[in-house]
């Protein structure tokens, strides 16, 4: 038992009052979760901090918010480790900070109105199994590991930890964003659905749908359940471009080829080509390029120059093609081995789907740690 | 004031699948839940679903291996229905989209379960109950047209008419505290069970009973209300879940002393005997000193291969991580009985119909009896989807057939009166809300467990009742409309002294041992005068008791061993 000091960012809508903070101190066990320290204080001290909350146990999803600034579930949060990231954060005895999830409007306390985000961006994206014709007699039968594939979506709890956490949707708030994407590929990965290209090229074309996420990883650190959403993101890119969805406004998929073709020629990103190998791809391209390449490359000017202004993109001489830097000695050769060995591995970072690892020896890495952040 | 044919209050599993049947049939329906619908509790059903879907296997087969999990105490024409149509119902969740698991051809595939006599378990990963339940709040989304939802309505009170037929329902908007009388030709209760009684429980902190206390204040019949299940496998303190599914794949349990102790209690199923027979088994290790001095004995996971834990039982990884600390794939965890179930409740026939006319129960709530003394594992999810579908499309029916009778506006203003002068006592007048909670559910778990008596029965029976006078006077902080979780903490808190009540006078009353009520007085079960169901009628003075027959249509009760 220790005593912990929890600073819970409030607002009480009826006061007439803005949001301020309030310090509870609460006596738990260290093992035990900030959630229960809020309900301490509650049950203790004020009844009317208010929390959703109801499994306790990181099922039910009710309980999503910010501690220490970072988004998760309050009842998946231990207190003792709370405390010690708030003291590494702070230097010093520094009280553990909790704040309602971000990209949502508060409502009261710790209370967000999911409904007006979250929950409208799930039925954005057609959230139901779309199956052709009748349905058989028995069930479906389809590849045993294809339904593991989407139990990881599947494994959502709709808590908004990860769209509390998208830097995305701070920037865009139309962005359809991590929870609604990773909904999507349940659907699109279930070979139960006959409208998966529709569905493709519904979010590809979306200016804010699959290409809107711009790989922060932050919504994969805040999902208490593994759900990994940017990888279900990346899934639906990578399904996209296998069904030919490739004709997308956003110019998503071919800035993908580009990229990935540029980092497998010359080891790191080439500014001055990037955007041109995007819109007008090879030789080809730039002898005959499309309207919609020359659209796009025009339109892309301001922010060349905004670039090239910032300093995020090189200096205009430097911008010449041919002049990019090559990865020193052989390290260029490194970089293709990586491009083969991933080829001839297409294996999904997937809970649910587990390589041999029974016969790994022991002892192994700390396997669970390495999931979360795959 | 909102109106609709058929309203289910609770959007658990039997809730939501409740509302999707009485669409089908083309009525107005309305689904009002305290929580949004994906919080409901029927998320924590890890485990799976039971159905007789394979070749080899017999819905008889089913039905006879939940008749003798009951302890006789099921009613056999309600288990045969539960059974025979169990299958139908599994193929209708696969098509609309649930992520079953296959077996290597691509079909639906199966592990085993406790108290089962074939492995029948339909299951996703373990995570069962929230899969099913997200794929009917997909349905739910789609069919918004025909359903309308109000999410994070807290219902007070069910409004009858002159006849005595429910007619509606009066609810808050948690939104904004505003209170609304809605209208309806049919009701169904499906707002799950009462584990916030006790403490620890396995269930949500919204389990309170909310739906067996409002049928039983409107004067309708409850059942079975001492058969509480105790799970085998719960982590000590916080009462966190360790699916069965854990020993379905092949954990073992072990006492202090390292010994498999199923041996002497249940030769033959070990581990995957009934669930009030393991329960018995471990809280007698720990009681005679062969547990651990935390009060617990262990669940060995590390005999299961680690990709089939990682495949199959993934959340208790995370569980046994997150909450205990603990990598069930490299070391034993810890774990106890500890309350989960509700077998009793708000008595139905087969089409959920409870005897107030208008009103129906369905999962949890309910009690048809399906699960007599005992639940098998697994049995739930089929419980709340069978008699949930079945209670949809009865009360779509009645709707259909009736003419609709308004519910007088004075019990809208009774509750408003009532929350009123909740918010009216002062602070200091009377004990915390969370102090009786506390009270209440320790006093339960500590005298009506897995092993009861007389004495502390009627001990916990006094405790109830002193504590049902001092939540008269009970305050509380928030005075606010917006969220005010302390008022519907206080209005639970009514509801959960209901359920407790009525669980101390069916214990006292059953003077045997059946299923889940072991009385160490009465050690023995005895057909002849207790092979009945204790039914609860509110009177002035408390529940009055009275008793019906249980159905038997082919199984005569026999000795029950495992």
């Amino acid at each position: 038992m220790a005593t912990y000091t929890l600073k819970v960012r409030r607002y009480q809508p009826e006061s007439g009052e803005g949001p301020y903070w309030e310090e509870f101190d609460v006596d738990l066990d260290p093992s035990l979760s900030v959630l229960d320290g809020l309900l301490q204080a509650k049950d203790r001290d004020d009844g009317s901090l208010s929390v959703r909350c109801s499994c306790r146990a990181a099922i039910c999803g009710s309980c999503g918010m910010k501690v220490n600034g970072q988004s998760g579930l309050g009842c998946k949060t231990q207190i003792g480790e709370a405390h010690e990231a708030a003291n590494r954060r702070n230097g010093g005895s520094e009280p553990i900070v909790v704040e309602p999830m971000g990209n949502m409007p508060v409502i009261k306390d710790l209370i967000t109105d999911m409904e007006s985000t979250h929950w409208t961006k799930i039925r954005r994206v057609t959230p139901w199994l779309l199956p052709h014709g009748e349905a058989p007699e028995r069930e479906y039968v389809v590849e045993p590991e294809s339904m593991i594939d989407i139990t990881q979506s599947m494994a959502c709890i709709q808590c908004g930890a990860c769209v509390s956490s998208c830097l995305s949707m701070e920037a865009d708030p139309d962005f359809i964003g991590p929870a609604a994407l990773a909904k999507a590929y349940r659907f699109v990965g279930d070979p139960r659905d006959a409208e998966t290209k529709e569905r493709l090229h519904d979010l590809a074309h979306d200016q804010h749908g699959i290409y809107d996420c711009t790989h922060c990883f932050s919504c994969i650190d805040a999902c208490p359940k593994g759900v990994a959403p940017m990888d279900q993101i990346m899934r639906l890119r990578r399904k996209a471009a296998e069904e030919g969805v490739d004709d997308d406004p956003n110019n998503g998929a071919n800035h993908v080829n580009a990229f990935v073709k540029m980092i497998e020629k010359k080891g790191t990103n080439d500014e001055a080509l990037l955007i041109q190998e995007s819109y007008a791809p090879g030789i080809k391209g730039k002898l005959k390029p499309s309207k919609g390449a020359i659209k796009g490359l025009v339109e892309s000017l301001p922010t060349v120059l905004r670039a090239i202004k910032t300093g995020k993109a090189r200096s205009l001489p430097k911008l010449i093609p041919g002049v990019h830097p090559k990865l020193p000695d052989g390290a260029q050769d490194e970089v293709k081995a990586i491009y083969e060995h991933a080829e001839e591995h297409r294996e999904e970072f997937n809970l649910y789907i587990r390589g041999e690892e029974d016969v790994e020896p022991e002892p192994e890495p700390d396997e669970t740690k390495m999931e979360e952040t795959a | 004031m909102p109106t609709h044919d058929v309203l289910v209050i609770g959007a658990g599993l039997a809730g939501q699948r409740a509302a999707l049947a009485a669409a089908e049939q083309g009525v107005s329906v309305g689904i009002v839940s305290k929580v949004h619908p994906v919080r409901s509790h029927s998320n924590a059903a890890q485990g799976g679903i039971n159905a007789a879907l394979n070749p080899g296997d017999s819905w008889e087969s089913h039905a006879f291996d939940t008749i003798k999990g009951s302890d006789y105490l099921g009613d056999q024409d309600a288990v045969e229905i539960m059974c025979r149509e169990a299958p139908e119902e599994i193929l209708h969740l696969e098509h609309l989209g649930v992520t079953f698991h296959r077996n290597e051809e691509g079909k639906l595939g199966t592990r085993a379960f406790g108290g089962a006599s074939a492995a029948r378990t339909y299951y996703v990963a373990d995570i069962t109950g929230q899969a099913i339940m997200h794929v009917l709040y997909e349905q739910l989304m789609k069919h918004a047209d025909s359903v309308a939802r109000y999410e994070e309505w807290f219902c007070t009170a069910l409004a009858l008419d002159e006849q005595g037929e429910c007619c509606g329902v009066v609810t808050r908007n948690i939104a904004d505290g505003s209170m609304e009388l809605f209208e309806a030709k049919s009701v169904i209760l499906a707002c799950g069970g009462n584990g916030q009684v006790w403490k620890p429980t396995t269930n949500a902190l919204i389990c309170t009973g909310d739906g067996i206390a409002m049928a039983y204040r409107a004067g309708a019949k409850l059942m079975d209300m001492e058969m509480i299940q105790y799970h085998p496998t719960t982590l000590a303190g916080k009462g966190f879940l360790i699916t069965e599914g854990a020993r379905g794949e092949g954990a073992h349990l072990l006492n202090a002393k390292g010994e498999r102790f199923m041996e002497r209690y249940a030769p033959n199923k070990m581990e995957l005997a009934s669930r009030d027979v393991v329960s018995r088994a471990e809280q007698t290790e720990i009681n005679e000193g062969r547990g651990f001095p935390d009060g617990t004995v262990a669940l060995d996971i590390t005999v299961v291969p680690k990709k089939r834990v990682h495949e199959a039982l993934r959340e208790i990884v995370l569980v046994g991580r997150d909450f205990a600390g603990v990598d069930i794939t490299r070391e034993p965890i810890h774990i106890k009985p500890g309350n989960h179930y509700t077998m009793g409740g708000v008595k139905t026939d087969v089409d959920g119909r409870t005897d107030i006319p208008g009103l129906y129960a369905a999962g949890e709530t309910a009690c048809v009896s399906v699960h007599g003394g005992n639940r098998l594992g697994a049995n739930s999810l089929l419980d709340t989807l069978i008699f949930g579908r079945r209670s949809g499309a009865d009360a779509a029916s009645r709707a259909k057939r009736i003419d609709r009778s308004r519910p007088s506006r004075a019990v809208l203003e009774a509750e408003q009166a009532q929350i009123d002068a909740i918010s009216a006592r002062e602070k200091g007048s009377g004990r915390r809300v969370s102090e009786i909670k506390f009270e209440l559910g320790t006093t339960m778990d500590a005298k009506v467990a897995v092993f009861r008596d007389e004495a502390g029965i009627q001990e916990a029976l006094e405790t109830v009742r002193r504590l049902k006078e001092e939540a008269e006077s009970a305050y509380i902080d928030d005075k606010g409309a917006v969220f005010n979780q302390d008022l519907l903490g206080a209005i639970e808190l009514g509801y959960m002294l209901d359920n407790a009540e009525c669980t101390c006078v069916a214990a006292l009353e059953r003077k045997e041992s059946r299923g889940a009520q072991y009385r160490t007085d009465f050690p023995e079960r005895n057909d002849e005068e207790w092979l009945k169901h204790i039914d609860l009628q509110l009177n002035d003075a408390g529940p009055e008791i009275s008793y019906s027959e249980v159905t038997i249509t082919q199984w005569e009760p026999q000795e029950r061993t495992y």
